[in-house]
């Protein structure tokens, strides 16, 4: 699993403490900045962010990964808030945001995957009153991560086929044969999963 | 065919349905002309799914792979993952993909087969485009508080780009309906068991 | 072990309501027993019906007395299958999690379900990769995980289709040995068939019917007969 995943390894206190835990810090902190709406408070809030990214020992580059895909939108944003209701204002709405879009990020920045699917699987137990099956959770979660490089071998087939026939460009002639091989795929993981015994 | 074997095969095409989603994320953009936005393969999967699995097994698909970022699987397309992006700004159109793929399925299994694309075009207008932004646009004013018609003109540039994707979709699905019949229900003729 | 097979006949269900078996009666109780035929002959439906993957459309499967009908979970606790690509096979994202996955309702405590995992991989020679992704593994390593992550819960009886067709013919050869060497009886399907040799007894199948019923030597020159013919 480590092949896949955003997990950077550390053997920071963040690191070690039990992805549950940090899933609910961060849930805790989740609602408080729908309360953080003045700019003292969210300074202390990416302060602190910031100050555990360096704690974790995470660097600068991949802080501001968390975030570049967003860059437009905010920049969008800024101008909207500073435009209307002034630059304090567009300060408070962006750093809350920010904040919680970096602290949810360490969770998964400083947990590994199969850390995070045991944690998941724990949260899910008290639900089992409600109808939820946490086994059958854990189980969707790990099919679905074995389906990622599963269908990334497919693409690869399927486009080099493509490239043989000398079709490169049409998506429709890509699109169509990659579906139908993953469908039979799934008839033959479907079979597999009976075979060992996922129906108990 | 006991109802034990249905829903093993269920499983694996919810799993490998979140794969498809995810293989879409490593299609690299595609620039149209007159548009600087590029249009990623991702909304495209959503309505796909829809389309072929049917209601449930969308939705579920959809959530899944929204559960597979979440704990950190960098499958969003250009390699983003992580919770952080539920606390983003386009937190509406990812919960929404879970509500489209359900719509979509759930109409599309109801025209039934064989599959038709003008309904099938209609259907993933209406899901693809109208719903869905709907939920990204709710979404964004709750992260960005944001006025209305600002939300609606930050997303303006991305709308040309869904509707050639829902058709494309509704293409594409047709396509897979006749290489892989037996997915949707055979629709009854008019006057069929009077 | 016991299977019988009682004048099956099976028909897959739809429009196209293709015919894939039609009168097969037999009873197998060898320890090693191959299954050859051409492509589209039966034997992978044949074989599905030893586990009742598939559920035959007429007559009855059993084995050691349970229904594969009525039994099926039972059955399959007893009948361990191989498909032919072991990447539809491999479940979990590490080689000694899939293989720990039929542990996982056994009851045993954690560090006894990896013990026994660790075990079987050391005799498979995979112990080096317990932790590795399955998906990164080569072609006839992911088919020992896939042979081992069936072998763990401890079959009787061994069911394999096509196990070396994706393999070169170093790795078939390899996977030929071990399954010379397996505990539980098997009933393998092949196209290579130097990998039958040994076998106690061999099926050939042509158009859904069983054509011949005999030791490798006489069966395997039917087979090549046969195929020779059309």
């Amino acid at each position: 699993m480590r092949s896949l995943g955003l997990y950077v390894p550390g053997d920071s206190f963040l690191h070690r403490a039990p992805a549950g835990a940090k899933l609910l810090v961060l849930l805790v902190f989740g609602v408080a900045t729908v309360f953080l709406n003045q700019w003292p408070g969210v300074t202390v809030a990416l302060v602190v962010v910031l100050g555990l990214y360096a704690w974790a020992r995470i660097g600068w580059r991949m802080l501001f990964a968390q975030i570049r895909p967003l860059w437009a939108l905010l920049l969008f944003v800024a101008v909207f808030h500073t435009w209307v209701s002034g630059p304090v204002r567009a300060y408070e709405v962006l750093g809350a945001l920010i904040a919680l879009v970096l602290a949810a990020a360490l969770v998964t920045l400083t947990s590994p995957v199969s850390a995070m699917v045991d944690a998941v699987v724990a949260a899910a137990r008290p639900l089992r009153r409600l109808g939820a099956d946490p086994e059958r959770i854990g189980l969707m979660l790990t099919l679905g991560i074995r389906c990622v490089p599963l269908m990334a071998v497919l693409v690869r087939e399927v486009s080099e086929a493509q490239w043989a026939r000398g079709a490169q460009r049409s998506v429709r002639a890509f699109a169509v044969p990659l579906i139908v091989r993953a469908l039979r795929q799934a008839d033959a993981l479907g079979e597999s999963l009976v075979a060992r015994g996922v129906d108990d | 065919m006991t109802a034990q074997r249905s829903t093993s095969r269920d499983l694996a095409l919810i799993a490998i349905f979140a794969g498809v989603m995810a293989a879409l994320g490593l299609v690299p953009a595609i620039y149209l002309p007159l548009t600087p936005v590029p249009i990623t393969a991702q909304s495209f999967g959503v309505m796909l799914t829809g389309a072929i699995l049917g209601g449930r097994r969308a939705a579920a698909s959809m959530t899944l792979f929204l559960g597979l970022v979440a704990i950190g699987l960098p499958l969003l397309a250009g390699g983003r993952g992580t919770i952080g992006v539920f606390a983003g700004p386009s937190v509406g159109f990812l919960l929404g993909w879970i509500v489209v793929a359900w719509l979509i399925g759930v109409l599309t299994a109801r025209a039934g087969a064989p599959y038709r694309l003008p309904a099938g075009i209609g259907i993933n207008l209406l899901g693809g485009v109208i719903v869905l932004y709907a939920f990204g646009i709710v979404g964004m004013l709750l992260r960005t508080q944001m006025t209305v018609p600002a939300a609606v003109l930050a997303n303006a540039p991305y709308i040309p780009g869904d509707i050639v994707k829902a058709v494309l979709a509704a293409v594409i699905a047709k396509g897979v309906h006749t290489a892989y019949p037996g997915l949707l229900r055979v629709r009854r003729p008019a006057r069929a068991r009077a | 072990m016991k299977i019988d097979v009682v004048d099956v006949g099976h028909v897959y269900p739809g429009p196209s309501s293709r015919r894939v078996l039609d009168g097969v009666n037999v009873a197998l109780t060898e320890r090693r027993i191959g299954i050859i035929g051409a492509n589209g002959s039966g034997k992978s439906t044949f074989l599905r019906l030893l586990n009742g993957l598939i559920v035959p459309s007429e007559g009855r499967v059993e084995v050691d007395g349970l229904d594969t009908a009525k039994k099926a979970r039972e059955v399959r606790k007893k009948v361990g299958f191989c498909f032919t690509d072991p990447d539809s096979q491999i479940i979990m994202p590490t080689v000694a999690e899939d293989v720990g996955f039929g542990l996982r309702k056994s009851g045993l405590p954690k560090d006894e379900q990896r013990a026994k995992v660790m075990a079987l991989l050391e005799h498979f020679g995979l112990a080096g990769h317990a932790d590795h992704p399955a998906h990164l593994l080569s072609g006839g390593q992911k088919q020992l995980l896939a042979m081992a992550s069936v072998l763990i819960t401890e079959p009787t009886l061994l069911v394999m289709d096509e196990p070396t067709t994706l393999l070169d013919l170093r790795n078939a050869a390899m996977i030929g040995r071990v399954v010379a060497e397996l505990e539980p009886a098997v009933v393998l399907a092949t196209h290579h068939l130097y990998l039958l040799e040994s076998f106690d007894r061999v099926l050939v199948f042509e158009g859904g019917h069983l054509v011949a019923d005999d030791a490798p030597g006489p069966a395997i020159a039917t087979y090549r007969r046969l195929m020779e013919a059309a």
